[in-house]
C-alpha cells in the first residue's frame, strides 16, 4: 500500500504545531497503525529528521496509553484503540491525518503526546473506596449479586484513554469518570462513600477545565471500551442526591 | 561474599508466623521520619506504595508511563490463583505451595512459595474491599475456575481483564495516598541508576521525560518493582516500554542477578506477520482444549490459513497427538511451543513467514456446534480476526510460541532484600518465587503478595535496625557523581550520530536470543551467541543514531537507553544458559535430553539458584550458589507420553 499522512508536529507545548504531510509507500496491510507509525519514524531517523512522538505501551488495546485522533476519529475508524487498528482499514492511495487529543485539560506535551494527568487527578480526587491493606472481611462475606457485578464491570472496564473527551465537542470528561462513579455506586462496597465520592470526583472535573456534557454521545460512539451513556445518567443523579446531604467538597486545584 | 536467603527456621506452616513475630517494629509515631523510593507502579509497586503510605512512610513512587496506572500489569488477562477453597474441591495452602513449586521444575525456594501460597487468600479479601469486580455467580459468591491444567479451581477472574482490574484496585489505594499527601507521584519519569553509600542503597537517580532534567532522590530503602526483562528478545507479549534498566542498573551496583536465562514461552501467541512486527499479542491457551495443532506432512511453502481447508486429513500431522497420546494438545507449555519450533525448523511450518502452525477449531465445531465454541471462544476468536483478518470460525488460526515472562531476576532473600542493603525487588523483578517455570495465573498472586503482604512487614525491619538518622541526602558527593554519570551516559548516546535507529540494535539482539537463548538451546549455539551480542553491543555504541535533543521528550532516547542496557543483559543470559546445562522448567538442553528426546533435568548438578555478580564492564560475572533445599516435596520428573 502506498499511504501519505498528514501529521501534526508541535516541538513543545509553547511552540507553534503545524501539519507535515509525509509519504510511505511500502506499508502492508497487516501492519497495525502503530506499527506503521514506527516504520515511519525509523525511515525518518535514516534521513536525519526528528521521528514523530507518540504514545504508547501495550499494544493489546488494554493499558490505554495509545491515542492519536485519525482522520477527524479519536481511534480512528474503528471501535477499537489504535493499536488494534490496522492499515487494511485503510485503502491504498489514502491520505490519512493525524492529530494529538484536543481538549484544554490535555495540554500537548509534543507532536501527538498529551499530558493527561488531569484524569489521574479526577481519580485521586474520591476513585477509591477508603479501606487500608489488610483487616478486611472475608471476601465471600460480601456477596454481591452477579448482575450488579457485571454492570460494575462494565463500568470499570475504561482503560482511561480519553478518547471519550478528545471525541466530544465540549471536551466533556463525563464519561470517564462516571464510569468510576458507577462502578462503585453499584457495589456495596461503594456505600458508605458514595455521596462524597460523586460530589469530589464531579468537582475536580470542573477544575481541571473539562467541558459539560451535552448528551450528543460522541463519546459512547468513539469509546474502544463500550462504556454507555447510562453511567453519565447514574453520576447525574448520585450528584444530585449528593448535593442534598450537606456534605461540602472543595475543589481541588487544577491542572493549567 | 556469601548468598544468606535467611529463611526462617521452624516448619513450612509456621516459617512466616513465626518470622513476622521476629521481624523488629517502626513505632507508629516514628515511621513518618522514614523516606521509601518506589520503582514501578504496576502490582507490586502501587500495592507496596500504597501500603506503605497507609503505614505512615514517606513514599515516593516513578513511573515511566503517562500515569501509573498503565503499567503492564493491566494486560494480565486469565486469573489470579489463591488457595481460598471456595469449591471445595480439596485446595489448600499446601496444595497450591505443591502446584507451584512442581510446576516451577523444582528450581524455587520452599519458604518463599509456601508464603506466597499462604497470603494469597489474603489477597483476594484485599481486591473484593476495594472494589474489583470478579466474576461471580447468581448466589452472589465469587466465582472460579481452573487454569493452566490445575486440578483444582483456584483461579479468579474478572471477565478477560483480571490484571486490569487488580491494577486499577491498587491503583485507587495509591491514589489514596497521594490525595492523603503520603505518597508523591512523579510520572514521566525513569529511574536511572541507584545510589549505594557505604553499602546501602540510599537513593536513585531519574530523568523527567518530559523536561530531560536529570534530578536525585534520597531515602531510607528503595523498592524495585519495575517488572520482567521479556523485551530483551525484542518480539514478547511485554508493553514497548518494559525493561530492564532498573534491575541492570541495581545490578551493576551491586545487586546479584538470580537465574537470568529462566523464560517463559507461550505457545498459543498471533504470528508474526512480516519484519514490521512490534510485539507479540497472547491468546488465551484454553484454546488448546477444543483446538487441534497440525502442520502439513510435507512443507508447503507460504501456506495459508485459507487454503489449508484444503489439505486431506492424511496429510496433515497432528504433531502433538501423535507424539503425546495421552496429553495430546494439552501439554504443557514448554513441550508445545518446543514442538512447534521443531516442525517449523523442518520446514513445515505454515503462513507467509513459515513461523507458524495451524490451531483447527474444525473438529470441534463439527462435534458441539459453534455456538457453543462461540461462547467458549467468542471474544479470542474475534480478537484474532481483529488481528489478523482471518475468521477462525471458516478456516484454522495459525499461532506460534512467544516470549512471556522471566522468573529470573534480581537475588532476593526471604525479606525481598537484594544483596544491596536497603535495596528490594518486588514481583516480577525478583527471580524469588516461580523456579524455572511459572503457572498460569501465578505472576499476579505474586505482584500482589510482595507488595501487600510481605514488604510491609520486613521492610520495618531492616528501617527499624538502620534507625531514622542513617540516611544520606542528595548534597553528598555520591549523589553528585552519579548524577554526572547518568548524563555522561545520555550525552553518549546522543553523540554518537551513527547510522542505524535504535530499533533495529534492538531487533538484531531480539532474533540473537530467540535463536540462541530461546526454548532450545545447545553449547554451541549459546556461545555463538555470545559472541554475536558482544559484537552488536560494540557496533550499537559507535553506530546507533538517535535525533533530537537530550533535553526534550525523546522516545528514540529512552529506547536507546533501555536497549544499551538489554544489550548487556543478553550476555549474561547467556551465561547462564551456558551454565546451566540441563533440561528445566521452560528450558530445553540439547545436551541434557532423555534417549526419546524429551527434557531432562539434573537435580544432582543444578539444584541451586545461579546469582550472578558483577565485577566490572567486559569482566566475566562471577557465579555464586544457593543450594536448593526440599524438605516438604519430592523431586520428580515430568511425563507427558
Amino acid at each position: 500500500m502506498k499511504i501519505t499522512l498528514k501529521i501534526w508536529r508541535q516541538k513543545g507545548s509553547n511552540d507553534r504545531g503545524s501539519f507535515k504531510t509525509y509519504k510511505l509507500d511500502h506499508v502492508s496491510p497487516d501492519m497495525s497503525f502503530l506499527e506503521m507509525l514506527d516504520v515511519l519514524n525509523n525511515d525518518l531517523v535514516r534521513k536525519g529528521e526528528e521521528p514523530v512522538a507518540f504514545d504508547h505501551d501495550c499494544r493489546e488495546g488494554i493499558c490505554g496509553m495509545c491515542s492519536l485522533y485519525i482522520n477527524g476519529r479519536p481511534h480512528g475508524p474503528l471501535q477499537t484503540t489504535t493499536c488494534q487498528l490496522h492499515m487494511r482499514s485503510f485503502s491504498d492511495g489514502e491520505t490519512i491525518t493525524i492529530e494529538p487529543w484536543r481538549a484544554k485539560a490535555f495540554p500537548i506535551i509534543k507532536d501527538l503526546v498529551v499530558d493527561r494527568t488531569a484524569f489521574d487527578r479526577v481519580q485521586q480526587a474520591g476513585g477509591y473506596i477508603s479501606v487500608n491493606t489488610g483487616g478486611v472481611p472475608d471476601a465471600n462475606e460480601i456477596p454481591v449479586p452477579k448482575k450488579i457485578a457485571d454492570e460494575a464491570m462494565d463500568a470499570a472496564q475504561c482503560i482511561g484513554c480519553g478518547a471519550c473527551v478528545a471525541a466530544c465537542k465540549n471536551a466533556s470528561a463525563m464519561l470517564f469518570v462516571s464510569a468510576k462513579v458507577s462502578q462503585f455506586a453499584l457495589l456495596p462496597q461503594g456505600q458508605p462513600e458514595r455521596n462524597e465520592r460523586a460530589e469530589k470526583m464531579v468537582a475536580q472535573m470542573d477544575a481541571e477545565g473539562f467541558g459539560a456534557c451535552t448528551n450528543t454521545r460522541a463519546c459512547e460512539a468513539e469509546c474502544p471500551k463500550g462504556i454507555k451513556i447510562t453511567n453519565i445518567a447514574r453520576m447525574n443523579r448520585e450528584y444530585f442526591a449528593a448535593m442534598l446531604t450537606n456534605y461540602e467538597v472543595e475543589a481541588g486545584a487544577g491542572g493549567d | 561474599m556469601k548468598l544468606e536467603s535467611k529463611i526462617p527456621e521452624g516448619t513450612i506452616a509456621e516459617k512466616w508466623t513465626k518470622h513476622k513475630f521476629n521481624l523488629k517494629l517502626v513505632n507508629p509515631a516514628n515511621k513518618r521520619k522514614y523516606d521509601v523510593i518506589v520503582v514501578g507502579t504496576g502490582l507490586a509497586g502501587a500495592s507496596a506504595a500504597a501500603s506503605l503510605g497507609e503505614l505512615g512512610y514517606n513514599v515516593k513512587a516513578f513511573c515511566f508511563q503517562d500515569s501509573p496506572r498503565r503499567a503492564h500489569s493491566i494486560a494480565a488477562q486469565g486469573g489470579i490463583n489463591a488457595a481460598k477453597n471456595y469449591q471445595n474441591d480439596g485446595d489448600s495452602i499446601f496444595r497450591l505451595f505443591y502446584d507451584t513449586i512442581k510446576g516451577g521444575d523444582y528450581r524455587a525456594r520452599e519458604g518463599n512459595v509456601y508464603r506466597l501460597a499462604e497470603v494469597s487468600v489474603n489477597i483476594i479479601d484485599q481486591c473484593v474491599a476495594q472494589g474489583v469486580p470478579f466474576a461471580r455467580e447468581y448466589g452472589g459468591l465469587l466465582s472460579n475456575r481452573s487454569f493452566g491444567g490445575a486440578q483444582v479451581s483456584r483461579t479468579f477472574y474478572a471477565r478477560g481483564q483480571t490484571g486490569q482490574q487488580l491494577l486499577l484496585g491498587a491503583y485507587s489505594a495509591l491514589n489514596r495516598q497521594i490525595a492523603n499527601g503520603k505518597v508523591k507521584m512523579y510520572n514521566r519519569t525513569e529511574m536511572l541508576d541507584v545510589v549505594v553509600v557505604d553499602g546501602k542503597a540510599r537513593g536513585i537517580i531519574t530523568r523527567d521525560l518530559v523536561t530531560g532534567k536529570i534530578e536525585a532522590h534520597s531515602a531510607h530503602a528503595v523498592l524495585l518493582c519495575t517488572g520482567g526483562y521479556g523485551n530483551v528478545f525484542y518480539l514478547s507479549t511485554n508493553a514497548k516500554g518494559s525493561n530492564v534498566t532498573a534491575a541492570w542498573r541495581a545490578h551493576k551496583k551491586g545487586a546479584f542477578f538470580g537465574n537470568p536465562c529462566f523464560t517463559q514461552i507461550h505457545p498459543t501467541c498471533i504470528p508474526v506477520s512480516g519484519d514490521h512486527q512490534s510485539k507479540l499479542t497472547l491468546m488465551s491457551e484454553s484454546l488448546r482444549n477444543d483446538g487441534r495443532v497440525w502442520v502439513p506432512k510435507t512443507a508447503i511453502k507460504g501456506l495459508k490459513a485459507k487454503e489449508a481447508v484444503q489439505i486431506k486429513e492424511e496429510n496433515r500431522d497432528y504433531f502433538l497427538e501423535r507424539r503425546y497420546p495421552s496429553f495430546g494438545n494439552l501439554v504443557p507449555r514448554d513441550v508445545a511451543s518446543r514442538n512447534a519450533k521443531y516442525v517449523c525448523d523442518e520446514g513445515r511450518g505454515v503462513g507467509t513467514t513459515g513461523l507458524a502452525v495451524f490451531l483447527d477449531f474444525a473438529d470441534a465445531i463439527k462435534r458441539d456446534g459453534k455456538k457453543t465454541i462461540e461462547a467458549k471462544y467468542g471474544n479470542l476468536f474475534d480478537m484474532y480476526q481483529q488481528i489478523t483478518g482471518d475468521n477462525p470460525y471458516e478456516v484454522p488460526m495459525m499461532i506460534f510460541p512467544a516470549v512471556h515472562y522471566t522468573m529470573g531476576g534480581l537475588w532476593v532473600d526471604y525479606n525481598l532484600m537484594t544483596t544491596v542493603p536497603g535495596l528490594y525487588a518486588l514481583g516480577e523483578a525478583n527471580f524469588s518465587d516461580h523456579g524455572a517455570n511459572r503457572l498460569g495465573a501465578s505472576a499476579l498472586m505474586q505482584g500482589l503478595a510482595d507488595g501487600y503482604f510481605v514488604i510491609p512487614y520486613t521492610i520495618g525491619d531492616y528501617l527499624a535496625t538502620i534507625g531514622w538518622t542513617d540516611k544520606v541526602g542528595t548534597d553528598h558527593p555520591a549523589f553528585k557523581q552519579a548524577i554526572e554519570e547518568v548524563n555522561g551516559r545520555v550525552n553518549k548516546l546522543m553523540s554518537i550520530k551513527g547510522s542505524k535507529p535504535v530499533d533495529q540494535f534492538h531487533r538484531e539482539l531480539g532474533l540473537t536470543m530467540w535463536e540462541y537463548c530461546g526454548m532450545s538451546r545447545s553449547e554451541e549455539g549459546l556461545k555463538k551467541a555470545k559472541k554475536k551480542i558482544q559484537d552488536l553491543r560494540a557496533e550499537f555504541w559507535t553506530n546507533v543514531n538517535i535525533l533530537g535533543s537530550a533535553n526534550e521528550l525523546n522516545p528514540e532516547l529512552e529506547k536507546a537507553g533501555r536497549v544499551a542496557d538489554f544489550l548487556e543483559l543478553g550476555e549474561l543470559m547467556v551465561d547462564d544458559a551456558l551454565n546451566r546445562a540441563e533440561s528445566c522448567g521452560g528450558h530445553f538442553r540439547e545436551e541434557s535430553a532423555t534417549p526419546d528426546g524429551e527434557a531432562m533435568r539434573k537435580d544432582d548438578e543444578y539444584a541451586y539458584v545461579a546469582a550472578w555478580e558483577y565485577t566490572g564492564d567486559n569482566q566475566p560475572e562471577v557465579l555464586h550458589k544457593e543450594e536448593l533445599k526440599f524438605e516438604n516435596v519430592k523431586l520428580t520428573q515430568r511425563s507427558y507420553k
